[in-house]
């Protein structure tokens, strides 16, 4: 009798535990978003989160796996995203790298028409990858030698990275036929669909390496102080330079993924704003805009969150074009609850009749 | 403004008429970080007209030029709100979106029947709600700007795809439609006449009232103040909070207008329309003059850079050699290059 006490209470302890260390995450509300959506879906259909394993084409299938297929490219921009804003910079490029990246593999495949060949699809995604390190490199230097704002310059590479897209394919949205090319995105090992797979591998290895190395804590000192960090001898340039290539290849692998499942690329259609897609999840993730601090966990709870908004929408019979609204409402949401002036209003609710007085005269202002 | 002093008795001892004339173009340039860039956009102006008319003709000519300002009226009267927040060291994303919405909304409320003037009122009004969402946003919970307009955007594109994701047409005998209307000032030969639309002629008026608003007033010199420094600005007692607010408000209010200019002439409304006219506006802004950074800028200045962007266009098409897909590339070239212009000219200005 003691014993099951005694084991119930162990359990209980220890899921208080995981509750708790949960919610001082900061990607905690990120999760409550993700299960609120869902049990949104549950009550319209209560077989919303079932997984069926199908033996005719041995692949998992269930919403889920939807969920998660889905998120696997914007978690790569995700992650490449959270790395910039630590350096207090931003990459609004990443939409375009994903087109760029795209269109070159598939202008790749379509004129070497090798529709079985490993190689080819080796060198498409290869190209794809060397097309985002380039549109990175751009960025990183003219934020580092030439010292542009890294808004305005991933801004110009937004609007001329689609341009280069254009011109790689003339114009055209190329369709290309490559069976490897194409089980990267849409094959399963074990039933477990590939591109997921691909995605946290990049993302494990990614974490691993910021974390594992120093720099994690160079990037967050950047972000945090720059002239301090410059004093203890951190020199910036190579360390954004890194970052913003970082960025264009995951961006340009997401774009391989955008176009894999449908084997074309769609000039105007594809990574089309997903650059507010990669902030909203690195804002849900806890990251400050500010730069410093950075969690890649978080991002990739944003990608997560992003992803079940993304199928919420479409399954709860909403026009895919009016997704962006329910976005902007979860983003200045996350936003207001950053401001100082929000959270003050907590504090004082908390402190209750100690009134804090320097915020009375700023209230009669937002009157 | 403390290098005029010590310069003025000079001018009147020295003998040397040319080079004070010579030494005042050079204060003028080095005091005022955007004098060089606007000159640079309207030397490539008169050159880009110039080399037109010599390489394809044509251009010099009264429907050429008339059909450049009927064209790019809805950039302009958006371009003038840009300036006025970038000036102040912020940003305005939602502009395009906020187009989409007003005009399906304004289309919609004029073909079920509601009043076209009580309509083109609303169209406009919903760009200034959006300018006091993203101002209010920026100035009272220190969001920041870019992000604060980038929701916006992506709420005015959403809810404009909940209204309808089809083309919504005005109906043809709309009175909008009489707004788009292009009315005969000189009527040359055959089709060469100077003509004109209720369009251009508001967006002239937005640019004489930015113009007084941004050079003559107090709210002018607070928002260059703002940009110069926002913590200055604020321990010299300048209504920063209030000013910041209405010029997101302004730069809304006119994407509305720009929303009717654009639905009057097109006659449609799509929540895919005004696409990456943000863009644009931010591209003739800153080929204008105006520093990104914000504190230095001419309204003027904007109005040459959207038709610089509109004449490029214009070339583009004439030429015929230069495939469509590369006139994006060449914007964000030439948005490029006079970025790094800004860059050279405060770097100078630094050392």
């Amino acid at each position: 009798m003691s014993l099951i006490v005694g084991i119930v209470a162990f359990v209980g302890f220890l899921v208080a535990g995981i509750v708790y260390k949960l919610y001082r995450s900061q990607w905690f509300w990120g999760i409550v978003a993700i299960i609120l959506l869902l049990s949104a879906n549950l009550i319209k259909d209560p077989g919303y989160l079932s997984i069926t394993y199908s033996e005719a084409t041995g692949r998992l299938v269930g919403n889920l796996v939807d969920i998660l297929r889905w998120s696997a490219p914007i978690m790569l921009i995700a992650v490449g995203m959270v790395l910039v804003i630590a350096t207090r910079g931003i990459d609004l490029s990443v939409g375009s790298s994903m087109v760029a990246g795209g269109a070159a593999a598939m202008q790749f495949l379509s004129v070497v028409k090798t529709p079985d060949s490993v190689s080819g699809a080796a060198i498409a995604v290869l190209l794809a990858i060397l097309t985002g390190a380039a549109i990175g490199a751009i960025n990183g230097l003219l934020v580092t030698y030439v010292g542009l704002q890294p808004f305005i310059t991933t801004l110009v590479m937004m609007m001329a990275g689609r341009g280069i897209a254009k011109v790689i394919t003339g114009g055209q949205n190329t369709a290309a036929d490559s069976a490897p090319f194409k089980w990267l995105v849409n094959g399963t090992v074990l039933g477990f669909p590939v591109v997921i797979l691909i995605a946290l591998a990049i993302v494990t290895a990614l974490a691993l390496f910021v974390r594992r190395t120093a720099f994690g804590l160079v990037v967050e000192s950047v972000g945090i102080n720059p002239s301090a960090s410059w004093m203890a001898g951190i020199r910036p340039n190579g360390i954004l330079l890194t970052v913003y290539i970082l960025s264009g290849v995951l961006a340009a692998i997401g774009g391989v993924f955008a176009v894999g499942s449908v084997m074309v690329v769609d000039i105007s259609g594809t990574g089309y704003q997903s650059e507010l897609d990669a902030i909203l999840a690195v804002v849900v993730g806890g990251t400050s805009l500010a730069g410093g601090k950075f969690s890649i966990r978080g991002a990739v709870v944003g990608a997560l969150l992003i992803a079940t908004l993304d199928k919420t929408v479409l399954f709860l019979g909403i026009s895919g074009a009016a997704t962006p609204a329910f976005k902007a409402v979860v983003i200045v949401l996350l936003c207001l609850l950053q401001s100082q002036r929000v959270r003050n209003l907590f504090t004082q609710r908390r402190a209750a009749a100690t009134a804090d007085p320097a915020a009375a005269p700023k209230a009669s202002v937002a009157a | 403004m403390s290098t005029v002093t010590p310069d003025a008795p000079a001018v009147a001892t020295t003998p040397k008429a040319t080079q004070t004339w010579w030494r005042g173009v050079v204060r003028t340039l080095t005091t005022n970080p955007s004098t060089l860039p606007t000159l640079a956009s309207l030397v490539i102006f008169v050159g880009m007209l110039i080399y037109g008319e010599l390489a394809y003709g044509k251009i010099l000519q009264y429907s050429t030029i008339s059909n450049l300002f009927i064209n790019n009226a809805h950039i302009i009267i958006i371009a003038a709100g840009m300036t006025m927040v970038i000036v102040t060291g912020g940003i305005d994303l939602s502009v395009g979106a906020i187009v989409a919405l007003s005009s399906v909304a304004g289309v919609m409320l004029a073909n079920a029947g509601l009043n076209p003037w009580l309509a083109v009122g609303v169209m406009v009004l919903i760009g200034s709600v959006f300018g006091l969402f993203s101002g209010v946003l920026i100035q009272y919970f220190n969001v920041q700007p870019f992000i604060a307009t980038l929701s916006a955007m992506f709420l005015a594109r959403g809810l404009a795809a909940i209204l309808s994701t089809d083309a919504e047409k005005l109906d043809k005998d709309s009175p909008i439609r009489l707004l788009g209307a292009k009315i005969k000032l000189i009527d040359g030969p055959k089709v060469n006449d100077l003509e004109i639309t209720a369009g251009v002629i508001l967006a002239f008026l937005v640019i004489v009232l930015a113009f007084y608003l941004m050079h003559r007033t107090r709210t002018g010199r607070t928002a260059y103040a703002i940009g110069g420094s926002e913590p200055s600005a604020i321990l010299m007692g300048l209504p920063v909070h209030r000013t910041k607010l209405w010029l997101y408000v302004i730069s809304g209010t006119l994407a509305g207008m720009a929303a009717v200019v654009y639905t009057a002439r097109i006659g449609v409304g799509q929540n895919i329309t005004g696409d990456g006219w943000e863009m644009q506006a931010i591209a003739a802004t800153v080929i204008g003059g105006t520093l990104l950074t914000g504190g230095a800028g001419y309204v003027l200045g904007s109005v040459v850079g959207s038709l610089v962007l509109g004449l490029m266009i214009v070339l583009i098409t004439r030429d015929g050699t230069v495939p469509p897909e590369w006139t994006t590339i060449i914007t964000g070239g030439i948005l490029l290059a006079f970025v790094l212009l800004q860059r050279a000219v405060t770097a100078a200005r630094r050392n």
